[in-house]
C-alpha cells in the first residue's frame, strides 16, 4: 500500500495490491478476473436480451445494439478499408465493447462494498495484464492480417517508401503494443486514482466533476484503442498502388 | 508517473519482504495469457451472439430498403411513361375531334350552298315562266283588242257610208 500523508480512517487507497489466486505454480490477479467476469456478464446479458428477437422494425434494446453495430462497422470500415473490414469487425468490436464496459463498470459499479482479503475490485483495464494482453492480441492480429492477405509480400511494407524506413518500422512493431497498453492502463488507473484521492480528501461533491471527466476519458480511451487497433490492421492489409 | 513507479517498486520491495509475494502496479504474471484467452473467447461469443445476428438484421433491412426503393423507382418510371402515353392519346383524340368538327362544318356549309343554289335556280325558272305567260297573255289581249277595234272601225264605216 502506498503510504499517503493523510491516513484518514474513513477511506483507504490501495495501489499495487493484488488479490492473488494460486493456479498450480501460476499466480493470478483474482480481483481482475472477478470484475472482468462481472462486466463480461453484463455485456453478454445486454447482447442476449437485445438480440433475442430481431425484427425488421427494431424496438427497445435492438435499437441500441444496431446503433452499436453500425458505429463499430463504420469505425472498422473507415480504418481497415472496404475489402477486409468484415473479417476484423468482431475483433475490433469486442475490443471496443469490452474496454468500454470495463472502464465504465470500473467507474459506475460500487465495487467498494465487496471486501476482498487483499487488493480491491476495480476496472479490469486498470491492471497492466489486461491491457498488455489486448495490445499483444492486436499485434498478433495485424501480423496475421498482413501475412494472410499478402503472404510474404507483407514485409514489403517495412521498406516502403524507402529502405531507410526499415529500422523505424521494426521499432514501431514494439512501440505499438507498448503505447496501446500503457495509454489505456495509465488513463484508467490515473482516473481511478484521481477519483479515489479526491474522495479520500473531500468525500462530498468535489469528486463528481472528476468522475464525469473519468467517464468521458473512459469512453474516449475505448474508442482510441479500438480505432488504433483497426488502423494497425488496416495498415497491414493495405495494398500499395504501384 | 515516475513517482508512482518508484512508489510501486518500493512497495514491491517492502511487500516482498512482508508478504512473501510480489505485487505492485507492473506485476505481469499468468493473468496476462489467461486474459488474452478470455478476450479471444469473448470475441467468438460476441461474434455468435451479437455481430452476426445484428449484422444480418441490419444488412437485411438495408437490402430490403434498397430493393423497395428500386421497385418504387421502377413503378414511378412506369407511371410516368403511362401518363405520357395517355396525354399523347388525349392530344390525338383532341386533334381528331377538331378535324371532325371542321369536316362537319364544311359539309354543312356545302349543303347549305347547294340548297341555296337549287332554290335560286328554281326561283329564276319560275319567274321566267311567269314572265313568259304574262307576255303571251298580253299579246293575246292586244291581238283581241286590235281585232275588236278593227271590227268596230269597219262597223262605223259601214254605218256612215250607208246613211
Amino acid at each position: 500500500m502506498v503510504p499517503l500523508p493523510l491516513a484518514l480512517p474513513f477511506a483507504e487507497l490501495e495501489v499495487g495490491q493484488q488479490f492473488y489466486w494460486q493456479l498450480g505454480r501460476l499466480h493470478l490477479h483474482g480481483q481482475v478476473f472477478l470484475s472482468s467476469w462481472v462486466v463480461i456478464g453484463a455485456l453478454l446479458a445486454l447482447v442476449v436480451l437485445g438480440s433475442r428477437k430481431m425484427e425488421r422494425d427494431p424496438r427497445g434494446l435492438q435499437n441500441l445494439l444496431e446503433f452499436l453495430w453500425t458505429y463499430i462497422r463504420d469505425l472498422a470500415r473507415e480504418q481497415i478499408g472496404e475489402k477486409a473490414y468484415r473479417d476484423w469487425l468482431p475483433f475490433i468490436g469486442t475490443l471496443f465493447l469490452f474496454i468500454f464496459v470495463c472502464n465504465w463498470g470500473g467507474a459506475l459499479i460500487p465495487w467498494k462494498i465487496i471486501e476482498l482479503p487483499n487488493g480491491e475490485l476495480g476496472a479490469p483495464t486498470a491492471d497492466i495484464n489486461t491491457t498488455v494482453a489486448m495490445a499483444l492480441l492486436v499485434s498478433l492480429s495485424y501480423f496475421y492480417a498482413g501475412l494472410s492477405r499478402k503472404g510474404l509480400r507483407y514485409f514489403e511494407y517495412y521498406v516502403e517508401p524507402t529502405p531507410i524506413m526499415l529500422p523505424f518500422k521494426i521499432i514501431e512493431d514494439f512501440t505499438k503494443p507498448l503505447s496501446l497498453s500503457f495509454r489505456l492502463f495509465g488513463n484508467i488507473l490515473a482516473d481511478e486514482l484521481v477519483v479515489a484521492v479526491l474522495a479520500f480528501l473531500v468525500p462530498v461533491i468535489v469528486p463528481l466533476p472528476a468522475m464525469f471527466l473519468g467517464l468521458f476519458t473512459s469512453a474516449i480511451q475505448a474508442l482510441i484503442f479500438a480505432t488504433l487497433a483497426a488502423n494497425y490492421i488496416g495498415e497491414a492489409v493495405h495494398e500499395e498502388h504501384h | 508517473m515516475t513517482s508512482w513507479l518508484l512508489l510501486a517498486t518500493a512497495d514491491a520491495v517492502t511487500g516482498a519482504a512482508s508478504r512473501s509475494q510480489e505485487g505492485g502496479l507492473f506485476d505481469l504474471d499468468a493473468t496476462l495469457p489467461l486474459m488474452a484467452v478470455q478476450v479471444v473467447l469473448l470475441t467468438f461469443i460476441l461474434n455468435a451472439l451479437f455481430f452476426r445476428p445484428v449484422g444480418r438484421a441490419v444488412e437485411e433491412r438495408e437490402g430490403y430498403i434498397n430493393t423497395s426503393r428500386a421497385e418504387a423507382k421502377q413503378k414511378l418510371a412506369q407511371t410516368e411513361r403511362l401518363a405520357a402515353d395517355l396525354s399523347e392519346q388525349l392530344r390525338g383524340a383532341r386533334q381528331d375531334a377538331q378535324k371532325l368538327i371542321v369536316e362537319a362544318e364544311q359539309e354543312a356549309d356545302k349543303l347549305y350552298r347547294e340548297a341555296l343554289a337549287t332554290a335560286q335556280a328554281e326561283a329564276i325558272t319560275v319567274r321566267e315562266q311567269a314572265r313568259r305567260q304574262i307576255e303571251s297573255e298580253k299579246e293575246q289581249a292586244l291581238a283581241s283588242l286590235k281585232a275588236d277595234a278593227d271590227r268596230l272601225g269597219a262597223l262605223i264605216v259601214d254605218r256612215l257610208l250607208a246613211a
